[in-house]
C-alpha cells in the first residue's frame, strides 16, 4: 500500500496556527495593549492621550525611587542566585552521592509558593525564630534582625528562585560532553583551568539566559517584599507602587503606566544580558546540547 | 620529539561498587611499542585506559613509567595524550586553539606555540583550517585535529580510545595508516583501545585479548591471528566453524586429531589435550579450499545451501550429511544444491578445549 501525501492548499497550514493566535491575541495582545493605552489616559486628564502618568511618576522622588529600590534587590539578589546555583550545579554536574534526595530538597520551594516560603522565612528567621533562639541561647549574640527588611527579602527571593535557577543550570552543564572535560585534564589543565578554559564559556550562553529569567521574576518582586520585606520604607518595590495606585488609590491609569515601566526596566535588563550573550556567541561560544536532564 | 619513556607497568584493579571491572589486568609496554586493548564492549578495555589516564582512580594496583609511581598523579601531570572515540574538540576554539591548548597551558612563547601548531597540523594533513570551528570540519578532519591536540604536547604515551569509530569504513583503513606513519615517525608508545580486530592486526606490535576484566591472551597480531589459544580468541579473531570433537590422536609434533561421527580433524593443538577428551575443531571459511578428494582427515562434502556474492568471493553456507553446517569462503562461484568438497591445510585447523560460556558453533 502506498502512502498518499495529503497536500494542503498554500496557507492551510496556517488554519491550525489560528488557535494559538487566538489564544495569544485574547490573553495577551490584546490585555498588554490595553495596559499600555490605559496608561496613557490619566484620570486627571482631559481624556486625551498623554504621558502624565509617566512624567508624574518619574518625577515624584517617593515614587521614582522604587525603581532603584528594586533594582538594588534584584540586581545583587540575581548575581548571588546565578552564582551560587553555578557553584552547586558544577559540583554536582557528575552526580554526587544522594543526588535525588539533595535535588528534591531544592526543588521543594517551588512547590510550596511564595506565601508558605514568606511565612517559613518569618517563622525561622523572625525575631523569636528559631536560628534567634538558637544564637541566644548558645550566647553568641543579641537577636539578629533578618526579617522585615532589605536581608528578608533577599533571603525569600533567594529561597524561591535558587532551585530553578539550579535546575536550569545543572541541565545545562550536566549536558556538556564529560569527555570534553576530560581532555583538557589530560592535556594539561587543572581543575580551575578547566572551569576558565573550556567549562564556562560552554556554560556561558546557559548561566545568561538563566540571569535573565531571575532578574525579570526579582524586578517584579510584590508578595515577598510585602510580607517579609518593609513595605512602608526600605523594600517598597515598583510592584507595591502599581498596587497601592491600582486598589489602595483606585487609579488603574497611573498603575498601568508603573507596570508598563516595570517591564520597561525588565527589558533593559533583558537586552543588556543578551547582548553580552550574543557578544559570546560572536567570539565562537556555540550553543551545545540541551541539557539531559 | 617526545620524552622517550623505557617501561610503562602496570597492574589495575578497578571496581564499582560490587562490580569487579578489571581485575588485577597486569602488563609491562616497552618504549615505541604500540599496544592494543581488544575485547568486546564492557570487557574493561577502556576503563583500563582511563585508569592509565588518571581519570579515574585505582581501586587497587599500581602505575609505574620507568619505575616512578605514576598512579596517584592528576592526569594533568602524567605527561600523556589522549585521543577520544568522540573527538572531544572543544567546540568554542578554533582548530589553531584547540591544538595549542596544551602548549598554552605549559606557559610557552606565542612564537614557539605558533610554530609547533602549524608543524603538527602539516603533519597530520591539515594546513590552512587553522581558523575553522570544529562543527565546521568533517568527522575526518576533527580526528586529525584531536590527534594533533594529543601529539603536540609530545606526550610520553599516546593513549587512544576507539579513535576510529566514529568515522566511515574509507576513512577508517585510511586513517588506521596515518595512526601507525605517526607512531613510528615520532616514535610514539601507544595504547590503543578497540573492539575492531581488523584495526588490532594491522596497528600493533602488541595485541592483549580482554575479556570480562582480564587478559585471556596477548602476543603479536599473527600469535593471535593464527594460534587463539582459546574458543573467546577464535571466535573474536573471525573463526566461524566450531566442531565439537573427541580427541583420537595426540602428535609428536602438536597436532591433535579428533572425531565426531564421520568427520575427522587434525591441527595444532592450542593446549594440552588428553585422548578421548572433549576438543573442538576450529577454522576460518576463508580457509577452506574446494577439493576433489574422497571425504576423510580435513575433507568434508556437503551440500550448497546459500551463497553470497561479495565481489572477489563467495560466501557459502554447505550442510553435511551430519545436518551440520560449514561456512566456507571460495574464489569462484559455486551453484546452489550443488555436492562439493573442502578441504582443510592441517597448520589451518586448531583444536581447542572446550570452554563454559563464551563462544560457540
Amino acid at each position: 500500500m502506498s502512502l498518499r501525501r495529503v497536500r494542503l492548499a498554500p496557507g492551510a497550514g496556517l488554519l491550525w496556527l489560528l488557535p494559538s493566535v487566538l489564544y495569544l491575541l485574547t490573553m495577551f495582545v490584546y490585555p498588554f495593549c490595553y495596559g499600555v493605552y490605559l496608561s496613557l489616559r490619566p484620570v486627571t486628564g482631559d481624556g486625551g492621550l498623554s504621558f502624565g502618568n509617566y512624567l508624574g511618576f518619574l518625577l515624584d522622588p517617593w515614587q521614582a525611587r522604587t525603581i532603584w529600590v528594586t533594582a538594588w534587590i534584584a540586581v545583587p539578589n540575581t548575581i548571588l542566585t546565578v552564582a551560587l546555583a553555578l557553584l552547586v550545579a558544577y559540583t554536582m554536574r557528575r552526580g554526587i552521592w544522594l543526588e535525588r534526595t539533595i535535588t528534591t530538597l531544592l526543588v521543594l520551594p517551588i512547590a510550596l509558593g511564595t506565601v508558605l516560603v514568606a511565612e517559613g522565612i518569618n517563622g525561622f528567621y523572625g525575631p523569636k525564630g528559631w536560628l534567634n533562639q538558637l544564637l541566644v541561647a548558645a550566647g553568641i549574640s543579641d537577636p539578629v534582625r533578618l526579617t522585615r527588611n532589605y536581608t528578608g527579602v533577599m533571603l525569600a527571593l533567594f529561597v524561591q528562585h535558587f532551585p530553578f535557577c539550579f535546575l536550569m543550570l545543572l541541565g545545562y552543564i550536566s549536558g556538556i560532553d564529560p569527555a570534553l572535560e576530560h581532555a583538557a585534564r589530560i592535556h594539561g589543565a587543572r581543575p580551575w583551568a578547566v572551569f576558565r578554559r573550556v567549562m564556562w564559556p560552554l556554560i556561558a550562553p546557559g548561566a545568561a539566559i538563566a540571569f535573565a529569567l531571575v532578574f525579570v521574576m526579582n524586578f517584579g518582586v510584590f508578595p515577598s517584599a510585602v510580607l517579609v520585606g518593609q513595605p512602608a520604607g526600605p523594600t517598597r518595590t515598583i510592584a507595591i507602587a502599581a498596587y497601592q495606585q491600582a486598589f489602595e488609590h483606585n487609579d488603574m491609569s497611573m498603575a498601568s503606566a508603573i507596570a508598563v515601566i516595570m517591564g520597561a526596566c525588565q527589558l533593559v535588563g533583558l537586552i543588556v544580558v543578551l547582548l553580552l550573550r550574543s557578544r559570546m556567541a560572536a567570539t565562537g561560544v556555540a550553543t551545545v546540547g540541551a541539557g539531559k536532564r | 620529539m617526545a620524552e622517550q619513556i623505557k617501561t610503562l607497568r602496570f597492574r589495575l584493579t578497578k571496581r564499582f561498587g560490587v562490580k569487579t571491572v578489571l581485575d588485577d589486568f597486569a602488563l609491562e609496554v616497552q618504549g615505541r611499542e604500540f599496544v592494543t586493548f581488544l575485547g568486546p564492549s564492557g570487557c574493561g578495555k577502556s576503563t583500563a585506559l582511563n585508569l592509565l589516564a588518571g581519570l579515574l582512580p585505582l581501586s587497587a594496583g599500581e602505575i609505574s613509567l620507568d619505575d616512578a609511581r605514576i598512579d596517584r598523579l592528576p592526569p594533568e601531570r602524567r605527561g600523556f595524550g589522549m585521543v577520544f572515540q568522540n573527538y572531544a574538540l572543544f567546540p568554542h576554539l578554533t582548530v589553531f586553539e584547540n591544538v595549542a591548548f596544551g602548549l598554552a597551558l605549559r606557559g610557552l612563547p606565542r612564537a614557539e606555540i605558533a610554530d609547533r601548531v602549524a608543524r603538527m597540523l602539516g603533519l597530520v594533513q591539515l594546513p590552512g583550517l587553522e581558523g575553522r570551528y570544529p562543527g565546521q570540519l568533517s568527522g575526518g578532519q576533527q580526528q586529525r585535529v584531536a590527534i594533533a591536540r594529543a601529539l603536540v604536547i609530545e606526550p610520553r604515551l599516546l593513549l587512544l580510545d576507539e579513535p576510529l569509530s566514529n568515522l566511515d569504513a574509507k576513512l577508517r583503513v585510511e586513517m588506521r595508516a596515518e595512526i601507525k606513519r605517526l607512531h613510528a615517525d615520532l616514535g610514539l608508545t601507544s595504547i590503543y583501545v578497540t573492539h575492531d580486530q581488523a584495526e588490532a592486526l594491522s596497528l600493533s606490535d602488541r595485541v592483549v585479548v580482554m575479556r570480562e576484566g582480564r587478559v585471556v591472551q596477548a602476543g603479536t597480531p599473527m600469535d593471535i591471528h593464527d594460534r587463539p589459544a582459546s574458543l573467546f580468541v577464535a571466535d573474536f579473531m573471525g573463526y566461524r566453524n566450531f566442531f565439537p570433537v573427541s580427541v583420537t590422536d595426540t602428535r609428536a609434533d602438536g597436532t591433535v586429531a579428533g572425531q565426531s561421527g564421520t568427520l575427522r580433524f587434525a591441527g595444532r593443538g592450542a593446549a594440552p589435550l588428553e585422548l578421548g577428551a572433549a576438543a573442538i575443531a576450529a577454522f576460518r571459511p576463508e580457509d577452506l579450499m574446494l577439493t576433489e578428494y574422497p571425504p576423510g582427515e580435513n575433507v568434508v562434502w556437503g551440500r550448497v545451501r546459500l551463497t553470497e556474492y561479495l565481489g572477489r568471493e563467495h560466501d557459502l553456507e554447505i550442510v553435511l550429511d551430519s545436518g551440520q553446517v560449514v561456512k566456507a569462503r571460495v574464489p569462484r562461484p559455486v551453484a546452489v544444491r550443488s555436492v562439493i568438497g573442502l578441504r582443510l591445510a592441517a597448520d589451518r585447523v586448531v583444536v581447542l578445549p572446550p570452554e563454559d560460556g563464551g563462544a560457540g558453533a
